[in-house]
């Protein structure tokens, strides 16, 4: 049997009622010994803020999973705390991406600045042109990781189909 | 793209179950729809694994969108209830099913809603359910009533509750709107139509069922989701 999949729909501005009910953007306590913050803005084709998206995050090493809305300056924020890799593989996040205007989620990855190797060995990034690496390895700022999430533009983030 | 493009498009049946991300009669879609093409992730690399719900997620009353205050929501009392199967037609037990929609009137309890309709005291609009050993899903609710927002000159959504839906993986997520039958607006509506398969289309149309209806007390609407290939993020476990 093959069924025909459900078609996606936008999730719209009004997503909070359903979806936001309790904080759940903290993939580990914000006291674990090895918690990391991510923030970072969700931006449209004019690089304005989009302030009715939701970002979900996936850390599969630890099965860790959260989500968050974006506010009006379009950030979203998670405490995380760094995947461990697989073999060959960088230690990365899978990110989720739902707005208004976005009639399907985008899939994406948020990979951290301070594993250059790992990085450079990954079998995703190293087969993205080098400007696309970049867009998808966070950078450090104020003791938290920085991912900015472009939907359009010279420097729109990748985002991957399965 | 330009503004002067038509609301709705044709009938495309190439499109399959795919919705068109870049769909022109919907205006947020152009500064917010990926203009690049994705990059394909070989099977292997996909994402691993995903989020299992456990029984403090729900509560025991969240299926019920009409017990959430002291009084009863004002509207036509519905049972909306189906099943989330895989695209191997098998069960999916355990999915988290979110709902979220307008009251009676078409106004969701939401500060940006400014369409004036009144608010109900008496209805937040939000649940959330797990699926049973079978797939299944049930809710009771008050049929949303359409509204108007600000797309185009009198745009208006037909009736619709929102579906967020986590399968047995990452990949199996689904994030949707559940129509009721012969819909006046549809033909209207870019959202609707940006699925360009009318029969994929069709799926998104929940069937009048007089099967689960509840005699002297309320009608049902039947409406099964079909998700994704979990693919390698599927663990053997779970697939039984
Ligand atoms: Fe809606």
């Amino acid at each position: 049997m093959n069924l025909a999949r459900t078609p996606s729909q936008t999730v719209g501005p009004y997503y909070a009622i359903g979806l936001c009910r309790r904080v759940e953007n903290e993939l580990v306590p914000p006291n674990d010994p090895g918690a990391v913050r991510v923030t970072g803005q969700l931006l449209d084709g004019d690089g304005q803020p989009i302030g009715d998206g939701m970002i979900e995050a996936w850390d599969a090493s630890g099965s860790r999973w959260g989500r968050s809305g974006t506010d009006a300056e379009g950030r979203f924020s998670f405490v995380v705390s760094k995947p461990a890799a697989r073999s060959g593989e960088a230690p990365r996040l899978d990110i989720y991406v739902h707005a208004r205007g976005l009639l399907k989620h985008q899939l994406t990855r948020l990979y951290f600045p301070d594993e250059p190797e790992a990085n450079a060995a990954d079998p995703v990034l190293s087969s993205l042109p080098e400007a696309d690496r970049a867009v998808l390895v966070a950078e450090q700022e104020d003791g938290a990781v920085r991912f900015d999430i472009r939907m359009q533009g010279e420097r729109q983030t990748v985002f991957f189909s399965l | 793209m330009s503004d002067d493009s038509p609301i709705v498009l044709p009938d495309d049946p190439s499109f399959g179950s795919d919705v068109q991300v870049d769909y022109p009669g919907y205006r947020s879609t152009r500064l917010r729809a990926p203009k690049r093409p994705l990059v394909t992730l070989p099977e292997e690399l996909h994402p691993v694994g995903g989020p299992v719900f456990g029984d403090e997620t729900v509560f025991e009353l969240d299926y019920d969108l009409t017990k959430q205050h002291e009084g009863e929501p004002l509207g036509e009392r519905i049972i909306v209830s189906g099943r989330v199967l895989d695209d191997n037609g098998k069960p999916i037990r355990n999915a988290l099913v979110e709902v979220w929609q307008a009251n009676a009137g078409g106004r969701y309890k939401h500060e940006v809603d400014q369409h004036p309709a009144p608010l109900d005291p008496n209805f937040s609009g939000a649940g959330r359910c797990r699926t049973d050993d079978d797939g299944n899903y049930r809710f009771i609710t008050i049929k949303p009533g359409a509204y108007p927002w600000g797309n185009h000159e009198n745009a208006w959504r037909p009736a619709h509750i929102h579906f967020s839906v986590f399968g047995r993986a990452f990949t199996q997520r689904l994030v949707t709107q559940m129509y009721f039958p012969g819909d006046p607006l549809f033909r209207f509506d870019p959202i609707f139509n940006s699925v360009r398969d009318p029969k994929a289309r069709a799926l998104l149309v929940s069937e009048f069922d007089l099967a689960t209806t509840k005699p002297e007390w309320a009608l049902a609407y039947r409406w099964n989701i079909v998700l994704g290939h979990a693919g390698s993020g599927t663990t053997p476990l779970e697939d039984t």
